[in-house]
């Protein structure tokens, strides 16, 4: 069993290059923050970022510079607005970033397609929508037993994927639990990922609950601890999400010079996570999860 | 959402001064579409409270599928997000969003969807994704998410929206999700119906106090009425008090 724990710093510095198609997944639970920043702060550029949901993290990558491209199905702040520095990038004459556009199903089939090392994802959509229109990428395909005509989207591939998770073992063994996302789909696709945890454990504790291990060591390049690193996402069992700071977002945003202050002071201003959290007191105890724990099976035979 | 101020506000119903407010009617007319056992594709705000208030009354063995993976989930606070930890505690079932997508969705295992959107128009299109041209856009909105499958994969599909002229002009600027499938347009003011011959959404139901002019005056089309008018039931107690002391006990959407 190789260990491939690093820091943040060091994986992102090795595996996220200038111009990577990169991945930090995640639906709206285990959000990597902590790498965000990590990249922010390592001034990588010409990137071409996917997520289903760029959410804030995304809104400050685009903010700081890092972002060509935009691949994405829903770009807004979830329960509050909008994103507001992918707004200014994309209302911009002309615009400062290149969209490509699916809905969220196009997104999971594309990773799908990526994971299952297939050229292309049929799926039932699009029928009546603009969005192929908006998208050429979006094509449709005849089934060669039925005849139906069915809409296709081209795999993702990403260079580098992020996921963060609540543990895993020094060999990448990762567990997950609470919502997954298209975590699974986007680890198998990508050529290279990078686990972040709440919490390295022995290997015994993996292998005492296989079922909940949702990436496999042998897809995981670097795993990297860093507590409170999904912030102000959330990691069910550890932390709540931020929802108060989901809605300051919209203020902050809303100006190119408070967005400006927010990262000099939060990202820029800060080495990594811990002098993230150590500018924030309070707020692990504001949103740390209260513990309600299940019984576990039994795995004998 | 973001959309432009709208030029000219929406009259308030005089009734909705007296006992109730607007989103407590516009919730309980939503609850009250569906109907027990049905498998609900549900979002936050009031399609998520309009879902508590039927399971709570009429439609105890509704099943909630959240777009994020929760399968049967019962919220103990009122979610803020789709993607809330609150939906996974005490669910049935966390999913992938493969799973959500094919497996519930195009598999056909849901029978009502909720959705809403800047623009609605004639023929019940949605765009949730560009104000103006899509190259150059007036007002960039989040997008799809996954309303345009959920448009295209819900048996029927409810709409919750506040009229006015720009929010429901006769085409919209994009169709993000085709209205082919939607069964009710429950707004501010009335509820609007697709003529079952055309598709083209007709005034069905007037709410207490409201003149068909004025819904007119916030409609881009000539709009026009499903024969005969009907009225609406305004909350009951029950629904009220199940509203403002158990699901909304902030008042976060009923306000």
């Amino acid at each position: 069993m190789r260990n491939k724990v690093v820091s943040l710093r060091e994986a992102v510095s090795s595996l996220v290059h200038d111009g990577d198609v990169v991945v930090i997944e995640g639906f709206t639970h285990l959000i990597c923050f902590a790498a965000g920043h990590e990249i922010i702060r390592q001034k990588k550029r010409e990137l071409t970022l996917c997520r289903l949901t760029p959410d804030l993290i995304y809104d400050q990558l685009i903010a700081a510079g890092c972002a060509k491209k935009l691949v994405f199905s829903w770009a807004g702040n979830p329960g509050v607005g909008s994103l507001h520095a992918f707004r200014r990038a994309v209302e911009a004459k002309p615009p400062r970033l290149e969209l490509e556009e699916y809905s969220h199903f196009g997104m999971v089939a594309r990773l799908s397609a990526g994971a299952a090392n297939l050229p292309f994802w049929p799926l039932r959509d699009y029928s009546g929508s603009d969005i192929p229109a908006a998208n050429p990428r979006i094509k449709s395909v005849d089934c060669p037993f039925t005849g139906e005509r069915l809409a296709a989207v081209p795999a993702l591939r990403p260079d580098v994927t992020i996921i963060h998770a609540q543990r895993a073992d020094a060999a990448g063994n990762t567990q997950i639990w609470g919502l997954l996302g298209v975590q699974k789909e986007a680890a198998f696709a990508s050529k290279h990922v990078i686990v972040v945890v709440e919490e390295l454990v022995e290997q015994a504790v993996i292998r005492a609950d296989p079922n909940r291990t949702l990436i496999p060591g042998l897809q995981v390049d670097a795993v990297c601890l860093e507590p409170w690193g999904a912030h102000p996402s959330y990691a069910q069992g550890y932390y709540d999400r931020d929802n108060r700071f989901y809605a300051d977002w919209d203020a902050i945003a809303r100006q190119e010079a408070s967005l400006k202050r927010y990262l000099d002071d939060f990202v820029y201003g800060v080495e990594d996570r811990a002098g993230y959290l150590r500018k924030q007191p309070g707020l692990t105890q504001r949103l740390k999860a209260k513990p309600l724990v299940c019984a576990g099976v039994n795995y004998g035979y | 959402m973001a959309t432009e101020p709208s030029p000219r506000p929406a009259p308030r119903p005089a009734q909705a001064e007296a006992g109730y407010t607007l989103n407590e009617l516009m919730c309980a007319l939503a609850a009250r579409e569906i109907k027990d056992e049905d498998v609900v594709f549900v979002g936050i705000g009031l399609p998520n409270l309009a879902c508590n208030l039927a399971r709570a009354t009429h439609a105890p063995n509704l099943t909630l599928i959240y777009e994020s993976g929760a399968v049967g989930a019962r919220p103990e606070r009122v979610p803020p997000s789709i993607g809330d930890p609150a939906l996974v505690t005490g669910s049935l079932m966390v999913c992938s969003m493969a799973d959500v997508f094919q497996s519930f969705l195009q598999n056909g295992k849901i029978q009502v969807g909720f959705l809403g959107g800047a623009q609605i128009d004639m023929r019940g299109n949605i765009n949730t994704t560009v104000v103006g041209p899509y190259a150059a856009p007036k007002v960039r909105l989040p997008g799809s998410g996954g309303a345009c499958e959920i448009a295209l994969h819900a048996r029927r599909l409810l709409v919750i929206a506040k009229l006015d002229r720009r929010a429901f002009p006769q085409k919209v600027d994009f169709v993000t999700s085709p209205g082919k499938r939607v069964g009710k347009v429950i707004t501010n003011m009335c509820v609007l119906e697709p003529d079952p011959a055309s598709g083209e959404l007709c005034l069905s139901r007037l709410y207490p106090g409201v003149t068909p002019a004025q819904v007119q005056a916030n409609v881009g089309w000539p709009l026009r009425r499903l024969e005969p008018l009907g009225s609406v039931k305004p909350p009951t107690p029950t629904e009220l008090s199940l509203l403002r002391d158990c699901l909304d006990p902030e008042r976060r959407y009923i306000k």
